[in-house]
């Protein structure tokens, strides 16, 4: 017998392929529609009140469903937090480094996960005033990546106080 | 009501970045077998089984458990498979102890593992959804903005991350069976890798190992006939909150905090940097020890950083945490709760080796997973309570 | 051993394709009836569990979005079990049991739709000898119903009977998928599936959820008037290798059923999660039960089979006759993995 034979196979390729057909359910699709008119949604939790965005099935904090009217955010707001990123990541096609970011929309009460652009990397900090950069209007569908990316505003910075709790 | 338990085995796999030298039910064995050896069992005398791992994505296995059973002894057994994000591998060994302090089993092997060189964990995390925009790149990526969180709100210095990683490296050169091994480490070394998601460094990070850790509860009857030192389970606690809802404390979640505080009281523990004598924290990424020092109750609000500037967490120290090196050392995800279990059953019983904390009577295990929303923990001690 | 009692359950009805509603949405109203039925608050709660599986969903982590459905604050002591929710049950039996909760929630749910579901059951299978050859569920299945047939175990009119009988009981049940009156001449001259499978003799595919409430006797008053004790649980796996167990019975249902006490009297109700019709014929035989015994008032598996949650179901569906007064004894069966390798077993009593 040749070496080859009687040597352990160590590797098997055995590449998977799976299709699954996604429901974004309803609560979600109601959004996904919005945002494709250039609209943001969000939703109020019926038992405090709070303003989830985007709209959601259910306050996870009470496990209760909403369903009531939904409620239509501006595209500015708040830098809670951010990392800068400077490792590659397969499932992410932007440029490194690039600055992952939390926003918290004026007049929402739940942070969305974004990425900054248009700016000084040595200039990103926390509580920077930011807007959304849309996609221009003709390529708008029914996908949060309407918006490219957030940019800083010429604005003082929110006070530490006013959103220190979403972090 | 609760039957008395112990810990009478525990076995681990050698962790590396490939085990390629053995299949998925061949690592798995080698981590039963030492437990059983160390326990001076045979597979008859298991009961039960309980498998747990991460996500089935990161080995490309539905349910893996089924085929894997038969090669830990579980063929006509009862068998459970845990799975709960990043904590399982401590919710694992929970599960398995329930079992045998409910009376229902006397003796149960638990095995927890991770084969991620069989697939692509960075893949598996990030599949990108319909309808969503993918922004955050992995684990780090998730978490390098909660880091800048605690920074902000606790004052601490820029460099702790790195005393930690320093440390926790330094730790793990002390332990035979840690994925990495330093030699070189220094506080520059890990200053000056690179940043990959600021505030958090390469070397500020954990790797990604095959591994697996196995455990062996016994009710007091059968621990007691053991000829080794026993670690009795004094308590365990598991709590979770949702991913996200309006005001979450993200950085120091309450499920950490009425976890410490459900855990210490199950446990008779009033102080428990006193009481305690060493601790295994789940520490992916190295800010994460100060900040589960506060979360776990050993110091005041945004004064977790201070025990690592002090020196508390090294092995010497007061409180030393992650003698084994820790999950910055060795990550076979699903695996890497428990072993933080087993390490610390490994203390008390005074069979660490040379990472062992010289007369450790009472340790603490801990282990977070999902979006810090996940926690499992574990007193085991010396003595009976 | 605690006396602890089913004291609550709901589903949702089992649909061939959730078009509108992702996990989240069909776990919520399932858990919102049982809070309507019993009464519990999430200040009950000692203890959550469910059971759910994250490739069936297409993602890592699946199951995390089903805490939003629980609304877990302030933070649960819960736990997750990659299996049908039935073994999340258990899970939760035995924390009861260790004195650690007196009332526990348990629920399970799938969505299998998302994918294609004989394929996607083919990665459970060994990943270095069995999987690269793909064989789909229906076709693992269909080699055990040859052995059956081939071996003498069971005619092939035998399974037509099994599925004729079940989907005539799913008539009266409204969570149902597949219910009727068919017949088995009608069955015997359709074509084959997979021979020697007739789309009759297959489960449908599920979508769904399930829910469950237990109780110890401390408290299972509060919530029933008439709770459904478990008197015995147990479950039992097999190695997986198709090659190694006797396929034309089920063991491990057998060792689970003597160990769980199912002989110890006479059983008026089961309720058997087995998703194939010659699978259900097994079952039967390795719990051992009589022709005095309703088999699957529900319409079992085959009326309805909506993965991790389905087993939960059996669970609920027994549980429930007891408390409606029509059983005074009950067992309820899931299983798990290839031609039925995972077997658990549970006896209710009024």
């Amino acid at each position: 017998m040749s070496d080859e034979a009687t040597e352990d196979l160590r590797v098997l390729r055995m590449p998977v392929e799976l299709d699954y057909t996604y429901s974004a359910g309803r609560s979600a699709s109601r959004f996904l529609r919005a945002i494709q008119e250039g609209k943001l949604l969000g939703q109020r939790c019926p038992v405090d009140g709070k303003v989830y965005f985007p709209t959601r099935g259910a306050c996870p904090q009470h496990g209760m469903p909403i369903d009531g009217e939904p409620v239509e955010l501006p595209d500015t707001g708040t830098l809670v937090t951010y990392s800068i990123v400077r490792v590659p990541s397969a499932n992410i096609p932007l440029e490194l480094p690039y600055v992952a970011v939390q926003v918290l929309l004026d007049g929402a009460d739940t942070v969305m996960m974004h990425v900054l652009g248009e700016c000084d990397l040595e200039t990103v900090h926390m509580g920077m005033r930011v807007r959304a950069k849309w996609k221009p209007k003709e390529e708008w569908s029914t996908s949060v990546a309407n918006i490219l990316y957030f940019v800083p505003l010429d604005e003082p910075d929110a006070a530490y106080d006013s959103y220190k709790e979403h972090i | 009501m609760a039957e008395l338990t112990g810990v009478i085995g525990i076995g681990q796999t050698k962790y590396a970045a490939k085990r390629d030298e053995l299949s998925m039910p061949g690592l798995l064995r080698e981590a039963a077998e030492r437990a059983l050896e160390d326990a001076e069992l045979t597979w008859k005398d298991i009961d039960a089984v309980v498998i747990g791992k991460a996500p089935d994505m990161f080995e490309g296995v539905m349910m893996p458990e089924l085929f894997l059973v038969d090669a830990i002894g579980g063929a006509y057994k009862p068998m459970l498979r845990v799975h709960t994000a990043g904590s399982v591998g401590g919710s694992t060994a929970i599960v398995a102890a329930s079992l045998v302090q409910s009376g229902v089993h006397d003796r149960v092997l638990t095995v927890a593992f991770e084969k991620q060189s069989e697939s692509n964990a960075t893949w598996a995390l990030s599949i990108a959804l319909p309808f969503s925009v993918a922004t955050v790149a992995g684990a780090g990526g998730y978490f390098a903005p909660l880091v800048r969180g605690y920074i902000r709100r606790s004052g601490a210095p820029e460099d702790t991350g790195i005393r930690v990683a320093v440390k926790d490296r330094e730790h793990a050169l002390k332990n035979p069976l840690a994925h990495l091994h330093l030699e070189d480490i220094s506080f520059e070394k890990v200053a000056n890798s690179p940043m990959l998601w600021d505030p958090i460094r390469y070397l500020e990070t954990c790797p990604s190992s095959d591994g697996a850790c196995a455990m062996i509860f016994a009710n007091e009857k059968l621990a007691d006939r053991s000829d080794k030192p026993v670690a009795w389970v004094h308590a365990t606690e598991m709590k979770s909150e949702p991913t996200m809802f309006s005001g979450r404390d993200q950085v120091m979640p309450r499920a950490i905090l009425d976890n410490a505080k459900s855990l210490y009281k199950k446990a008779g523990i009033q102080n428990p940097r006193e009481e305690i004598d060493c601790a295994e924290i789940y520490v992916p990424f190295s800010w994460f020890e100060p900040m589960w020092m506060e979360g776990m109750l050993f110091a005041p609000t945004n004064e977790g950083w201070k025990m690592t500037y002090e020196g508390a967490t090294k092995l010497g120290g007061d409180l030393p945490v992650n003698c084994s090196g820790g999950v910055l050392s060795s990550n076979p995800i699903g695996a890497s709760g428990m072993i933080r279990f087993a390490e610390a059953a490994l203390q008390v019983r005074g069979m660490a080796g040379e990472h062992q904390v010289e007369g450790a009577k009472k340790a603490l295990g801990h282990a977070y997973g999902g979006g810090s929303q996940y926690f499992s923990t574990c007193i085991v001690c010396s003595e009976k309570p | 051993m605690r006396d602890v009692a089913v004291v609550g359950f709901s589903q949702s009805v089992s649909l061939r394709r959730e078009r509108n509603r992702n996990e989240v949405e069909i776990l919520i109203p399932v858990l919102q009836e049982l809070r309507e039925a019993t009464g519990y608050t999430n200040e009950d709660l000692e203890f959550v569990c469910s059971g759910s599986s994250d490739y069936l969903a297409g993602q890592a982590f699946a199951f995390v979005a089903g805490l939003d459905a629980v609304g877990a604050w302030p933070p649960v002591c819960e736990s997750h079990v990659e299996m049908d929710g039935a073994w999340a049950l258990y899970e939760a039996w035995v924390k009861i049991q260790m004195g650690y909760a007196d009332v526990a929630l348990v629920y399970g749910f799938g969505k299998p739709s998302m994918g294609d579901l004989p394929i996607t059951m083919a990665l459970q299978l060994d990943p270095y000898t069995v999987m690269p050859l793909w064989p789909d569920a229906i076709s693992v299945a269909a080699l055990q119903a040859r052995l059956c047939l081939d071996g003498g175990v069971m005619t092939d009119r035998q399974m037509a009977e099994a599925a004729v009988r079940d989907r005539a009981h799913a008539k009266s049940n409204p969570h149902a998928q597949v219910a009727g009156d068919f017949d088995v001449e009608g069955i015997l001259s359709e074509p084959y599936l997979v021979s020697p499978l007739r789309k009759h003799d297959c489960s449908p595919i599920s979508d769904g959820a399930s829910a469950v409430l237990l109780a110890s006797s401390n408290r299972a008053g509060d919530f029933s008037k008439r709770p459904a004790w478990i008197r015995g649980i147990e479950h039992i796996c097999e190695p997986q290798d198709l090659g190694v167990r006797d396929l034309t019975r089920s063991r491990s249902t057998e060792i689970a059923a003597e160990k769980a006490g199912v002989g110890a009297g006479r059983i008026d109700v089961a309720e058997l999660s087995a998703p194939f019709s010659h699978q259900e014929i097994l079952v039967e035989r390795g719990l051992g039960l009589g022709a005095d015994t309703t088999v699957n008032p529900s319409g079992g598996a085959l009326a309805g089979n909506p993965l991790m949650a389905v087993g939960l179901a059996r669970i609920g569906e027994a549980a429930a006759r007891i408390t409606n007064g029509e059983a005074e004894r009950a067992v309820a069966h899931a299983t798990s993995g290839p031609c039925l390798q995972q077997n658990l077993v549970c006896v209710l009593e009024g």
